[in-house]
């Protein structure tokens, strides 16, 4: 595997600290994640990697008493001085919940929903789009036939695949995935997996999870925090096999955490 | 020894549950008996009305208590007017007051708005009444109405609505009272059922990119249809039956017109006004047939509540 200088970055965190309300919750985190790899977030819970997630797409701009100070740095553009128009960046960085969520609506409307909000296309085209952002998503062949059916109506499994679908069809550019398999059995878990793996392709992706055979599995890089702080990031055979630092080794040992 | 007293201990409570459900049942049946009891009630007190104007009573716009003729088309009218009238104002503002309170508003703010509309939903009918009549109603008929007259009035259609003079009294003064009556329930309602829904699914809608109003309408209000709708619907039970307010502001005046300026009357408010004075058997008999009608009115109106979220639901997409 390359070595991560060489790669050219799509987001850089630097001294980026965040608060909510005086809650010190992330302190002076530095960290480049490389353009078309998967990077993820591991540590315990309550270590800030979920926050740290939830800023790259300014999500926690949501809520008046949380703070980001520092800087993300969005193919080398500040996201976070204020100048950057929300709706548009987030366009650009979709991201998948914990949870399912899909929207009250079809499963053609939960998709075609964000792609109306951004660009005129056509019936044709968008139909189209749906089907690609469902094959993307590997479950066209599941619900082609119901296509006019509730978002509701799927399974837990096929709902989470419709949610990635769903952000695959504004065409972003970055992914965000929050602990997109924690709500589902082994087999659905695979396919998101699987799926994670050809999504890198075009995409560049973040994931938090709290499975590290999962982060293992999915990521070219991976991140230790704990307590709000970045411990350790770099490949993730190196992060698996020789930790620099004795922290990460106990967590990803299961001494902890 | 431990064994009976556990036996004893099981039947003891397999009888309290036995008691609970019976008792529970007896509550729940005790709702309609009470609902059977009232609309027999009502039926037999209309009875003498029914047998003499028949269908006529709802085609009717005579209300004539010395000729003895009765029909119900003035009170339903004025009903059904003055309650849209509210509606019309009462959805969006409370509306606009829970998606402000739910998604926009400071923090700090939400608390003290939240307790005044509650407030609001507190003051007595009558004191709107009150307040409709002497401070409300002047102004309107100063300068609100005569701009109607002008403006709305020579338009073709809907110009019926806006004749006669700027009394200040009347079915769109009456209207505009009750849809401030009817802003804090259905505003509270709204509010709560806003919050409920899932940050996470608001989030994710601000994930593909949504502004806040796309959030709201797109995903909120779908998401929580059934509590908007039950919220409406409380808020249009309240102004189909309000009394006291209508009363002192609609004018009670029994001849039809069309004209939102003109003096009407609601089925509520004659009832109010004549109870008291009615005289002989067909004219107490037509007003418990008017009540009748009040019943009517609202499970027509609850049906289509219900067949207006059966079409929403549609639109979601079937379940399976």
């Amino acid at each position: 595997m390359e070595a991560i200088n060489s790669l050219k970055p799509k987001i850089e965190v630097h001294n980026l600290n965040f608060y909510y309300g005086k809650y010190h919750a992330l302190r002076s985190i530095n960290l480049s994640m490389p353009e078309k790899k998967v990077t993820a977030f591991i540590g315990p819970s309550g270590c800030g990697k979920s926050t740290l997630l939830r800023t790259m797409n300014c999500m926690y701009a949501l809520y008046p008493n949380q703070k980001a100070v520092g800087e993300i740095m969005l193919d080398g553009e500040n996201i976070l001085d204020g100048k950057q128009d929300m709706n548009s960046l987030r366009a650009k960085i979709g991201m998948v919940f914990q949870k399912p969520t899909p929207f009250p609506m079809s499963i053609y409307d939960n998709i075609a929903f964000g792609v109306k909000l951004h660009e005129k296309l056509g019936r044709g085209d968008m139909d189209d789009r749906v089907e690609w952002a469902l094959k993307k998503a590997a479950l066209w062949d599941e619900v082609k036939d119901k296509l006019k059916q509730s978002g509701n109506s799927l399974s837990g499994g096929q709902q989470q695949r419709l949610c990635i679908a769903r952000g695959i069809a504004v065409k972003p550019e970055v992914l965000l995935l929050d602990e997109p398999a924690s709500a589902l059995d082994p087999i659905s878990t695979a396919r998101i997996e699987e799926l994670i793996s050809e999504l890198k392709e075009d995409y560049t992706i973040v994931i938090v999870t709290h499975n590290m055979q999962q982060a293992a599995r999915v990521s070219d890089f991976t991140a230790y925090l704990y307590l709000g702080e970045l411990i350790e990031f770099g490949e993730t055979t190196s992060i698996f096999t020789t930790p620099k630092q004795k922290a990460t080794e106990d967590y990803i040992t299961g001494r902890f955490g | 020894m431990t064994t009976s007293k556990t036996e004893s201990r099981e039947k003891i409570q397999a009888f309290l549950d036995i008691a609970f459900k019976l008792l529970t049942r007896f509550f729940a049946f005790a709702v309609l008996a009470l609902l059977a009891g009232i609309i027999i009630e009502l039926f037999v007190g209309a009875m003498p009305s029914i047998k003499a104007f028949g269908w006529k009573f709802f085609t009717s716009s005579d209300w004539d208590p010395v000729n003895n003729k009765f029909g119900s088309v003035i009170q339903v009218y004025g009903t059904l007017v003055t309650s849209f009238i509210a509606l019309l104002i009462g959805i969006p503002v409370s509306f606009g007051i829970a998606l402000y309170l739910t998604e926009l508003s400071p923090a700090w703010l939400k608390r003290p708005l939240g307790i005044a509309i509650e407030l609001l939903a507190g003051i007595p009918s009558i004191i709107y009444g009150m307040w409709g009549l002497f401070v409300f109603a002047p102004k309107l008929s100063d300068n609100f109405q005569p701009w109607l007259i002008d403006h709305l009035g020579p338009l073709p259609g809907i110009g019926v609505l806006f004749q006669g003079a700027p009394m200040g009294i009347g079915m769109l003064t009456a209207g505009i009272i009750l849809g401030v009556m009817i802003i804090p329930f259905i505003a509270s309602v709204m509010r709560d059922v806003f919050e409920i829904v899932p940050p996470t699914l608001k989030e994710s809608a601000y994930a593909v990119g949504c502004t806040t109003w796309e959030v709201v309408w797109n995903v909120v209000l779908p998401y929580t249809k059934i509590g908007v709708v039950g919220g409406i619907m409380l808020g249009l039970g309240r102004a189909l039956g309000e009394t006291m307010a209508v009363t002192f502001v609609i004018g009670n005046a029994q001849n039809l017109s069309f004209s939102l300026l003109d003096p009407g009357s609601s089925i509520a408010s004659t009832l109010a006004n004549e109870f008291n004075e009615a005289f002989g058997n067909l004219y107490t008999s037509s007003l418990i047939e008017l009540g009748l009608i009040m019943f009517l009115i609202t499970f027509i109106v609850l049906a289509l509540s219900k067949l207006l979220l059966f079409k929403l639901g549609k639109m979601e997409g079937e379940k399976t």
